[in-house]
């Protein structure tokens, strides 16, 4: 329905529809605007980028034959040289390929996990801030019991009685994570129902779930955004120590797999630096460019979200 | 006993504060100008965002560093402004005190009140024995009609009106000469806010302090100060007396404040147009001419030439109008 | 002589014995809720083993018992032949008496094992922890304070990079560089363990020898650790720098040092003290890959140790200490808050 002007009118008539979206779409730019004048966030942003290329380009840039043992060509942990710029691992393969193709095992596990842990994360924190009384309780208790359990032992447990997979693992991260996000969504949902505008709401007639969804959702929506960047640096970084620890898929090359097998053959005392150095470089690159972006995105939304200087 | 012998006790001369933000130079006080004496209460007034707050702070160069300031500000004949650290630090409390706005946040919340009572004169008179501070707390309670045991509550513990007459007695706490007191009302319902100023006008008569009292309330203000200094977007619109300047303002911005508070009886005031349209100025990007020239009734031509000095009209009034005197 | 009446009517009083009475009730009901989190602990220590499908003695055993006999014996041994409800509670019986079952691997009991392997981890951990503490909270306090200054932004940058580092990783690249060597540099350190074969570790000599080997390993955990407590501790700071009450106590004549001291630091504590409970997990991963890292023989090494057989007694056994030590260490942060925060008590 596009704006008519009516003889006599000086403006366009405009829906409510779209004037909201209108609105947000303008917000969107601003917000996009304020975050380009962060350098650290942009430049989080670009090798954010290079690494998303990397997993998704890796079968073009690093042929797939580089990843079987059986056709590994070079010699056993060999320093880099010409043929091979990250030298070779225990097994003579290109440990470049492997970084490689790593990449697509860390970030797909550590997205996996988050999307997980955000989902039990922010449906528990909303429903146990909405909802008072009993049911608000209850899920409140919960959340708690479940933040002091400590992370690692935890997921080695599970690990071990679910067997090694990519999938075990992101489902431990993601069962382990969410209290955190539970407590933050809770602790803004229970701010946001104390203004004035959803009592308002309430007297128009706004049912339980419009209020939830089209109040309580949009402004909980940006803390749930910032803090997804930080949940998935948790969940990369416990998808490399659990690999690490060899709960991982056995088949699968990630980092922390990587990291396994170099301590496992002792690359550390053998010096073989560019089998140890390469993927925890990686991890630190990708985690603390998710924490960079994650920094300029909460103080994009910080004024929006609390008001402060 | 307007000015004791030596001069005024405070005395602003020209004073000018610039911030410094992100979106440019923000001008929040333009050459003041403002005295005063021992025992004179003097009301400065004015909406949010006039620079009376900064004024306020000024007194005791509590600016950010970031603030660009020129001027005078002279406390008992010392300039504030290029005082030394510890010449400050020294006058800061002992010889000038500040009562802040907003009691809540104003004091700490996890020290009991009387901690914060202690903690200055502590500071400024070190040799007191403990029995002795405790006792003066129990003194400086007491005079703003606190019970001494108030002083081991904690601030959430009080209510807004306990709290402010906390921020009042702590503001006497080593006796100072001059007090500036900082929309010490603002947030209180009425009735507290006239006990309130009872005990404030009550302090001023005992002991002499000076006070300048900022408000953003000219009812308050006509009741309670000698004078009366009107600001707008960071300079005096107009001075004087403070009955007349409620009862004659000379000033259209001074009229229009004193008009937005009905008179009881009178029925003319009951059809008088009261509200000021508009919104303040942006201190930003502000039209050549006269700041108020937007929103006043009475503006021509000449009102956006230039800024209208602050001309005395004589009987200690003085009004930058150029329309003034005029019919 | 009094200068207006007092009208209002207090909020509350608080008299020295309530004020007491009021820090009672408040740690009763945070040890009541910590009881409460055992409790839970518990019964997700007993399902965790149970949630495989199949038999559970079949899956216990990995498939080293085929048969029948064997799994009768294992399933009488471990009470796996009993009803569910009955199961647990002789799993809480025996828990709470100190029975933990049985080491798989070493075939001693489980309690003996995690007590014998407590003290190199608390010693590493206690260490890293004290030492982090007073270093993270000065860096955060001194970058906060001027921010945006070249030591604030230097140190962040360090503590964020060593906060997006795996703890473990940094212990094999000091491992690498300083025990191993680079070159004709020799290393400095021992690659690992907790003592030199054949010095006594309860002797002078001994004394240094431990330190020596837990030289690195501490530095590991404490670099890890203050990343994290520099960060939280600056931005507690940095939320308390434009409160008003600091304000007021600069117009009372404070120096600077001690506004941020007395005031704004004190106050900042108390965020602080939630944040690092928040994170006493970390520290408890922390432990556990450091130690497998540096082969120190604590209960870090032996929970990844279990993970080889899989000695699932033993499993079981460190799960519930390092859960009961996170719930424990959040208690007393609880506590000390109530201490800190008179808000809290109301």
């Amino acid at each position: 329905m596009s704006a008519e002007v009516q003889p006599g009118e000086l403006t366009p008539r405009i829906t409510a529809r779209q004037l909201s979206r209108r609105r947000r779409r303008a917000a969107w730019r601003d917000g996009w605007t304020q975050f380009r004048r962060h350098r650290s966030g942009m430049v989080g942003l670009v090798v954010l980028a290079f690494f998303v290329l990397l997993a998704v380009a890796a079968p073009l840039i690093a042929h797939a034959d580089g990843l079987e043992v059986t056709r590994a060509t070079g010699g056993v942990l060999e320093p880099p040289s010409a043929g091979y710029w990250l030298g070779t691992d225990d097994k003579g393969r290109s440990v470049l390929t492997l970084l490689i193709w790593g990449t697509r095992v860390s970030l797909l596990v550590g997205l996996l996990a988050t999307v997980i842990s955000m989902v039990i994360g922010t449906l528990v924190g909303l429903l146990s801030g909405y909802f008072g009384g009993r049911a608000g309780a209850v899920l409140f208790r919960l959340t708690e019991w479940f933040l002091v359990i400590p992370f690692l032992p935890l997921a080695i447990v599970l690990a071990t009685v679910l067997g090694p997979s990519l999938l075990t693992i992101a489902f431990v991260i993601g069962v382990t994570s969410w209290p955190g996000t539970a407590l933050l969504i809770r602790s803004q949902t229970l701010s946001i129902k104390e203004r004035a505008y959803l009592e308002r709401a309430r007297a128009l007639g706004g049912g339980r779930w419009h209020q939830i969804r089209r109040h309580i959702l949009p402004n909980v929506m940006p803390m749930v955004f910032a803090n997804t960047t930080l949940t998935v640096t948790i969940a990369i970084l416990a998808e490399t120590t659990l690999s690490f620890l060899g709960l991982g898929d056995p088949t699968r090359i990630s980092w922390g797999s990587m990291l396994d097998d170099a301590y496992t053959v002792g690359a550390i005392t053998t010096g073989s630096w560019w089998f140890i150095v390469p993927p925890g470089v990686c991890v630190v690159l990708v985690v603390l460019s998710f924490n960079l972006v994650g920094q300029a995105l909460e103080d994009v939304l910080d004024p929006r979200l609390r008001g402060r200087r | 006993m307007t000015e004791s012998e030596h001069g005024p006790l405070l005395s602003i001369e020209g004073l000018s504060v610039t911030y410094r933000t992100g979106a440019g130079e923000v001008p929040a006080v333009r050459e003041v100008d403002l005295t005063v004496g021992r025992g004179e209460i003097v009301g400065v007034a004015g909406e949010s965002g006039c620079g009376k707050s900064t004024l306020a702070s000024s007194v005791l160069r509590l600016q950010p560093p970031s603030a660009k300031v020129e001027g005078r500000v002279l406390v008992h004949g010392q300039d504030v402004l290029t005082m030394n650290w510890g010449d400050l630090r020294a006058l800061r409390w002992a010889g000038a005190s500040i009562v802040f706005q907003g009691a809540l946040h104003s004091l700490n919340p996890v020290q009991r009140v009387g901690r914060q009572l202690a903690e200055p004169i502590e500071l400024h008179e070190p040799a007191l024995a403990r029995g002795t501070v405790d006792g003066r707390i129990g003194e400086l309670l007491e005079q703003v009609g606190l019970p001494a045991e108030r002083a081991a509550s904690y601030p959430h513990q009080l209510s807004g009106g306990q709290r402010q007459r906390v921020m009042i007695a702590m503001a006497l706490a080593c006796r100072p000469d001059l007090v500036i007191a900082d929309e010490p009302t603002t947030a209180l319902d009425v009735m507290v806010q006239s006990q309130v100023l009872g005990v404030l006008s009550g302090l001023v008569a005992e002991l002499g302090v000076g006070m300048l009292f900022i408000s953003h309330d000219l009812s308050v203000l006509a009741d309670l100060c000698d004078r009366i200094a009107v600001m707008y977007a960071g300079r005096v619109v107009e001075m004087g007396a403070a009955d007349e300047i409620f009862t004659r303002p000379l000033h259209p911005y001074a009229a229009a404040l004193s008009a937005a508070f009905p008179r009881i009886g009178d029925p003319a005031a009951r059809y008088a147009p009261a509200g000021l349209g508009g919104d303040p100025p942006d201190l930003r990007s502000l039209p050549p001419g006269c700041s108020f020239a937007p929103r006043c009734t009475r503006v021509v031509e000449a009102c956006l030439a230039a800024e209208p000095p602050l001309e005395d009209h004589g009987a200690g009034r003085s009004a930058a109008c150029i329309r003034v005197g005029e019919s | 002589m009094t200068i207006g009446a007092v009208t209002e009517a207090p909020v509350s009083v608080d008299q020295p014995r309530t004020r007491r009475r009021s820090y009672g009730r408040y740690a009763l009901g945070k040890s009541v809720g910590a009881l409460g989190s055992l409790g839970f602990v518990l019964v997700v220590n007993f399902f965790l083993f149970r949630i495989l499908p199949g038999d559970p003695g079949r899956n216990l055993g990995r498939g080293r018992m085929d048969s029948a006999e064997d799994l009768a014996a294992f399933n009488e041994a471990y009470g796996l032949d009993q009803a569910l409800p009955q199961q647990f509670l002789t799993f809480v019986r025996g828990t709470l008496s100190g029975d933990l079952g049985t080491s798989l691997r070493y075939r001693v009991p489980v309690s003996d094992l995690l007590v014998d392997r407590m003290w190199p981890t608390l010693l590493l951990v206690g260490t890293a922890t004290l030492l982090a503490t007073l270093i993270g909270v000065w860096i955060g306090v001194i970058g906060a304070w001027n921010r945006g200054g070249r030591f604030d932004r230097f140190s962040t940058g360090g503590s964020l990079t060593l906060y997006s580092m795996p703890e473990w990783w940094l212990g094999l690249l000091l491992i690498a560089t300083l025990a191993v060597g680079i070159g004709p540099i020799p290393g400095l350190f021992p690659t690992g363990g907790l003592s030199s074969p054949g010095v006594d570790a309860t002797s002078l000599m001994g004394t240094f020898d431990v330190a020596w080997h837990l030289a690195l390993p501490v530095t590991t955990l404490t670099l890890a650790y203050v990343a994290d407590y520099s960060l939280i501790m600056r931005s507690s700071l940095l939320d308390e720098i434009g409160e008003d009450y600091l304000t007021t106590a600069r117009a009372k004549g404070l120096r600077d040092v001690q506004v941020r001291n007395r005031h704004a630091v004190r106050n900042a504590l108390l965020p602080t003290t939630t944040l690092v409970a928040l994170n006493i997990g970390f520290v408890v991963t922390g432990a556990i890959t450091v130690e497998t890292v540096f082969s120190i023989p604590g209960l870090g090494l032996l929970s990844t140790e279990a993970l080889e057989v899989p000695d699932y007694p033993v499993l079981q056994g460190a799960f519930l200490v390092a859960s009961a030590a996170v719930i424990v260490a959040n208690l007393a942060a609880n506590l000390v808050y109530g201490v800190l925060d008179p808000r809290v008590r109301a």
